[in-house]
């Protein structure tokens, strides 16, 4: 009876979902942007929900996505995605390679200190490298399309389009996560996350672990920024601003973390609010301040939290 | 280029490296006593500079303005401990960053709605706004020299009251063993209370001996928060000598890395924390807890 009333939400939620282009192109511009960072909120939950690891630099990979969408394509009007999307996902992989060796050495607030100062240098990298675009960022000048002979399959030039393909990669993205955590693997990362020393202690290579996780985030992040490029199609420093790795902390949180949908309603939310808040506020930042004190103090486990007491 | 331009550059790293001493001295001391991790730390900076040209453009006088400022500050500081941060002593080190990075958000934007987003600057008073001649066409101003001698100052002071007094003994005794001192019969909220109340006075207190220097705009303390995680992680977490040692590094290297290397030079002080953190994972002084 429980798992039926879910799989009908499930549907409904999805169906509903996929009507977003019929309200015209300023809410399917806005829920594209939605599923974008929900995709890079569950990426993010991978490490700090289910692996036990805090970065406050994530969003080193969202930027990192993007600006190898953009260096690779910088003057080319024609933007193949069978080779933009590999190339952005193996370059952010190559990096979570590389910085999760140099951050997973240490723990505790060291190693949040250290995620967050790699987002940095990469920040400023961006900012002061004029190849890249320097603080002026990358226009694209076209949209990944993906053809066969003279025949479009998928061309994201379109707002409809790019909300279909990234509402298709986030429905992927669920399952394959659904998966994972219910796999051997992610049963080795819970047991990291709440016993490393144990872990440790039974044989487990914790360290390799942790870094396969991290590789896989970072990977996973990287897909959001790729998408966040062809959908404005301009590419900018910001992307790796450590707001912006702040922000999908807070909607991981809000969410709540370790659970299916929480990053999904974490960033739904936060998104929501900050488009529609400046009407009602001063400011959209004093409110999500507060939001944020508010929820860390009285709601520990995040909105998901609530609703599976309640038994939804 | 002459030597006295490099004296140029190396008083302004020191002073730098002071600045970021205050700052960090106070995000260290709270994580090592209270076990708590506060990213607004540095945005009390910008509260204090903002709170010191308020009173100094109310009262017309620097003196004053600085003198009035300090004390509301500490009201500052104790009220949000007892409001939000003495939730937090039992909660995971995701809960404290969290909240204080929803601190740094309603601070800057209270800033803005307070004061909003033009530059403000003061005239520096009279005794101290000259400059020194170095040589012929070099000079240096007297003001950057008063910052560094009143930080130096204050982190002798602040010396004295740890190393010397009764309230330096339980500081230092919390900062080894929290619980202990908790069985002893110490008033540990009470410690907490003072610690952190006079952390964020620290931190203020730089922001009000610079602001007459650079004025106060938003953002302003975006650059400081940073550098101020630098110093704390460099140092080693908890650690004030470690915190003096990476103040003084970081300062100097950014100064001669902005003058000699431009084009990589906010590169250079993320390059140094991740390659030391290679070498020392827990920081300089840190241990693990």
């Amino acid at each position: 009876m429980k798992t039926n009333f879910r799989i009908f939400l499930l549907i409904g939620i999805l169906a509903l979902l996929s009507a977003i282009p019929l309200l015209g192109s300023f809410y399917t511009q806005l829920f594209t942007r939605v599923l974008i960072w929900a995709i890079f909120a569950i990426s993010l939950d991978l490490l700090v929900g289910y692996t036990g690891l805090i970065s406050l630099g994530h969003a080193a990979f969202f930027g990192t996505g993007a600006y190898v969408l953009g260096m690779v394509f910088k003057n080319s009007p024609e933007i193949n995605l069978l080779v933009a999307l590999p190339l952005s996902l193996i370059g952010s992989a190559l990096l979570a390679l590389l910085i999760g060796a140099a951050c997973l050495r240490t723990r505790g607030v060291y190693f949040i200190m250290l995620s967050l100062a790699f987002a940095q240098m990469l920040y400023f990298f961006a900012f002061q490298t004029n190849y890249l675009g320097g603080d002026d960022g990358i226009f694209l000048l076209g949209r990944p399309t993906m053809r066969i002979g003279t025949i479009e399959l998928i061309d994201l030039s379109r707002s409809e389009n790019i909300y279909i393909f990234v509402l298709t990669c986030l429905v992927l993205l669920l399952i394959f996560m659904n998966k994972l955590i219910a796999s051997p693997f992610g049963k080795v990362l819970y047991g990291i996350k709440h016993n490393e020393t144990r872990m440790r202690s039974l044989g487990y290579p914790v360290y390799r672990f942790k870094l396969i996780s991290f590789i896989i985030a970072g990977t996973l992040g990287g897909l959001s920024g790729f998408l966040e490029a062809s959908h404005s199609g301009y590419i900018n420093p910001s992307f790796f601003y450590w707001h912006e790795s702040g922000l999908v902390l807070v909607m991981v949180v809000l969410g709540g973390m370790g659970t299916f949908y929480g990053p999904v309603l974490g960033a739904s939310l936060v998104i929501l609010l900050e488009n529609f808040l400046p009407d009602l506020f001063e400011s959209s930042q004093l409110a999500l301040g507060t939001i944020i004190v508010l929820i860390v103090l009285f709601m520990p486990r995040g909105l998901f939290g609530i609703l599976q007491r309640k038994n939804i | 280029m002459e030597l006295s331009f490099y004296l140029i550059q190396l008083l302004n790293g020191i002073q730098l490296g002071f600045l970021l001493f205050l700052i960090a001295s106070g995000m260290t001391l709270v994580f090592g006593i209270m076990g708590i991790i506060n990213l607004a730390h540095g945005s009390f900076y910008m509260v204090g500079a903002y709170l010191a040209y308020w009173v100094t453009s109310l009262t017309d006088n620097l003196l004053w303005g600085i003198l009035l400022a300090l004390p509301l500050l500490f009201l500052i500081g104790f009220l949000i401990e007892k409001l939000a941060i003495s939730f937090l002593y039992h909660r995971d080190h995701l809960s404290q960053v969290l909240l204080t990075y929803g601190l740094i958000l309603i601070l800057s934007s209270l800033q803005i709605i307070f004061w909003g987003k033009e530059f403000h600057g003061i005239d520096i008073p009279s005794p101290l706004n000259g400059s020194i001649a170095l040589t012929d066409h070099q000079n240096y101003p007297v003001y950057r020299l008063f910052i560094s001698f009143i930080c130096g100052l204050t982190a002798f002071g602040m010396y004295f009251v740890i190393q010397k007094t009764r309230l330096g003994m339980k500081i230092r005794a919390g900062s080894s063993n929290r619980e202990m001192l908790r069985i002893l019969g110490i008033d540990v909220n009470k410690l907490y209370s003072i610690v952190f109340s006079v952390g964020i006075v620290l931190a203020g207190f730089a922001g009000m001996l610079v602001f007459p220097l650079n004025a106060v705009y938003p953002g302003m303390e975006e650059n400081i928060l940073i550098m101020s995680f630098v110093v704390i992680t460099l140092g080693g977490i908890g650690s004030i000598r470690g915190a003096f040692l990476s103040a003084m590094m970081i300062g100097i290297l950014e100064t001669f890395g902005g003058v000699f290397f431009p084009e990589i030079s906010s590169f250079l002080v993320f390059g140094l924390m991740a390659l030391v953190l290679m070498w020392r994972p827990q920081g300089l002084f840190g241990q693990f807890r």
